[in-house]
């Protein structure tokens, strides 16, 4: 069953054309990765799939709802969450409050006013059980610009899972994060996603280590173009493919 | 603890003021407390959410005209009906207001604040059969919980009762906004003041919850100006001034926009300071510029940032 689905993107900025009749389909349960050099216009399409973007032409329908330029709050209350590529956290909040505001936001509750934050037994419950998820359980109280870079992006991504969204779109989740700790990482996503309940995850990478090794499709792009769309396997064997978007073939 | 300790310190002598203080001191107490009140929601809007206005001064005016409105020309003398007159006229203009400035942020919000500021002014410089020009309209002694005072001469009357009403209207004021601060709207707003873009992406409403931030602000600036217009016994255009819309900055930033007693402290210091150094010098004007320059560069948490180490939420 189709979640998310754009078709027929064309996305200019002035005369550059920076997607070129993008055509995608998300199952829900997938794990997909969008691939592509420098330039290749995966931000783009990331940006046009969360709403953040309207396309200069084309329609993404996010489960049957047309999403284009919609903004990220809509989505947010829709079913869509996004992890950015660059640490994106509130510097003065504690990762307990980082978690709540998104927690209290899903919930409906982040208007009210004479509530005391303290008592939202139910908010707390939650934060405290997605951040154990990602290992922050310790860290409540710490002020999130104390963390080591690392523990900010899982609470960068912890936050946006606290939405408990169907669908995630993780902007290279392990960049930035040595090479030791990006299985870590990953596997900290794939297993809290799964008790979270998210349907579905893309995400943008580089790490080929990583996009092969946990995608179930993988999107190539290259300028502006779908160049394959396939599982793993298929697209190993594409040495075209894999000389024009990885660079090298990959062992 | 020791700010426990001194803040129940600073209470009690506040609460023995009337006593232990001269008649001056005491005057010059009760529009620190006004100022005190609209500060609290200036902070709202620039100490939590992020929005720095400079053009608070706008609400700070309207409550006082409201106040010498109701009092000269509508007869209406009870200071509640005034303050709640005041509080919902300021909502009533912060609506389209607010809708248009918080579309903006940073310095194009700053603007487009003194700018509605400056239009309020010219309006109260101009429209002289609602607002009195340049000369405004007089404040007459208003009534406290409907009783009058008529024994008590005007000193009498303001540092006694007008004092203990303006105090308990602060702490209520204070009790009141510190609720909304440590409740899901404000933890939402000091989300949005960390990061606009990722409050969004967590599901936010930032700009409506901007616009709220605003209107509160409004609302207290308004029962501030009311309650600042009662000591001084007049409304004039120059409470809507870009240069008092600054002042109310100006104690913000020397009283530590951080802190949530930054607005109270704030605007105690600057009243009693400005009154000092111009009882000194002509140019107490230059004094104070040096002094904004100092805790600009070297105080940026201001006094309470100085005492307190810890920087809170």
């Amino acid at each position: 069953m189709t979640l998310l689905e754009a078709v027929d993107i064309r996305m200019f900025y002035g005369s550059v054309c920076a997607l070129d009749g993008v055509t995608l389909r998300i199952g829900r349960g997938e794990f997909v990765s969008i691939i592509g050099p420098n330039g290749a216009g995966k931000t783009t399409l990331v940006n046009v799939l969360t709403g953040l973007l309207a396309p200069t032409s084309g329609t993404v329908r996010f489960k049957g709802e047309d999403v284009g330029g919609v903004g990220p709050v809509r989505l947010a209350r829709l079913g869509m969450a996004r992890a950015f590529q660059l640490v994106n956290v509130f510097p003065a909040l504690t990762v307990g409050e980082t978690i709540a505001v998104a927690v209290l936001a899903r919930l409906g509750r982040g208007a009210r006013l004479f509530a005391a934050l303290a008592g939202e037994r139910r908010v707390w419950d939650e934060v405290r059980s997605v951040a154990e998820l990602f290992g922050l359980g310790d860290t409540l109280a710490r002020p999130a610009r104390t963390l080591p870079q690392g523990d900010k992006k899982l609470l960068d991504v912890a936050s946006a899972f606290a939405l408990h969204p169907e669908v995630i779109l993780l902007d290279e989740p392990t960049s930035g994060v040595s090479t030791a700790d990006k299985h870590a990482i990953m596997e900290v996503l794939v297993q809290a996603a799964a008790r979270l309940g998210i349907h579905s995850i893309i995400q943008v990478e580089h790490d080929m280590d990583i996009v092969f090794g946990y995608s179930d499709r993988i999107v190539a792009l290259h300028q502006g173009r779908v160049l394959a769309d396939g599982r793993p396997a298929e697209l190993q064997a594409n040495d075209a493919v894999m000389a024009t978007v990885v660079g090298r073939a990959h062992a | 603890m020791i700010a426990r300790v001194a803040g129940a310190a600073a209470m009690l002598a506040l609460l023995l003021a009337p006593v232990l203080a001269s008649p001056y001191q005491l005057t010059l107490l009760l529009p620190a407390f006004a100022y005190a009140i609209a500060l609290l929601g200036l902070n709202l809007l620039f100490g939590t959410t992020g929005l720095l206005s400079f053009g608070h001064a706008l609400f700070v005016a309207l409550g006082a005209y409201t106040a010498a409105w109701l009092t000269t020309r509508a007869g209406v003398l009870a200071l509640e009906a005034i303050v709640l007159a005041a509080a919902a006229l300021a909502a009533v203009i912060a609506l389209p207001v607010g809708l248009l400035c918080v579309r903006y942020v940073k310095i194009s919000f700053g603007m487009l604040t003194l700018a509605f500021g400056m239009l309020f002014y010219s309006f109260l410089y101009k429209f002289y059969l609602v607002t009195g020009g340049d000369e405004g309209i007089r404040v007459l002694r208003p009534r406290l919980l409907g009783q009058t005072f008529a024994g008590l001469d005007k000193v009498g009357f303001l540092t006694g009762p007008f004092y203990y009403y303006a105090l308990a209207l602060l702490v209520l004021a204070a009790l009141v906004m510190r609720r909304i601060v440590r409740s899901p709207f404000g933890l939402s707003l000091r989300a949005i003041r960390e990061n606009p873009d990722k409050a969004a992406f967590v599901g936010v409403s930032v700009r409506r919850y901007r616009f709220y931030a605003f209107m509160i602000a409004a609302v207290f600036g308004a029962v501030g100006g009311a309650l600042l217009a009662v000591p001084t016994g007049l409304a004039d255009p120059q409470l809507a001034y870009w240069t008092h819309s600054g002042n109310l900055v100006f104690m913000l930033l020397l009283g530590g926009f951080h802190h949530f007693l930054g607005p109270v402290v704030g605007a105690v210091v600057f009243i009693f300071l400005q009154d000092a150094v111009m009882s000194l010098t002509a140019y107490w004007r230059f004094v104070f510029g040096a002094l904004l320059a100092v805790v600009v560069i070297f105080f940026p948490g201001g006094l309470l940032g100085l005492l307190a180490r810890e920087r809170p939420a």
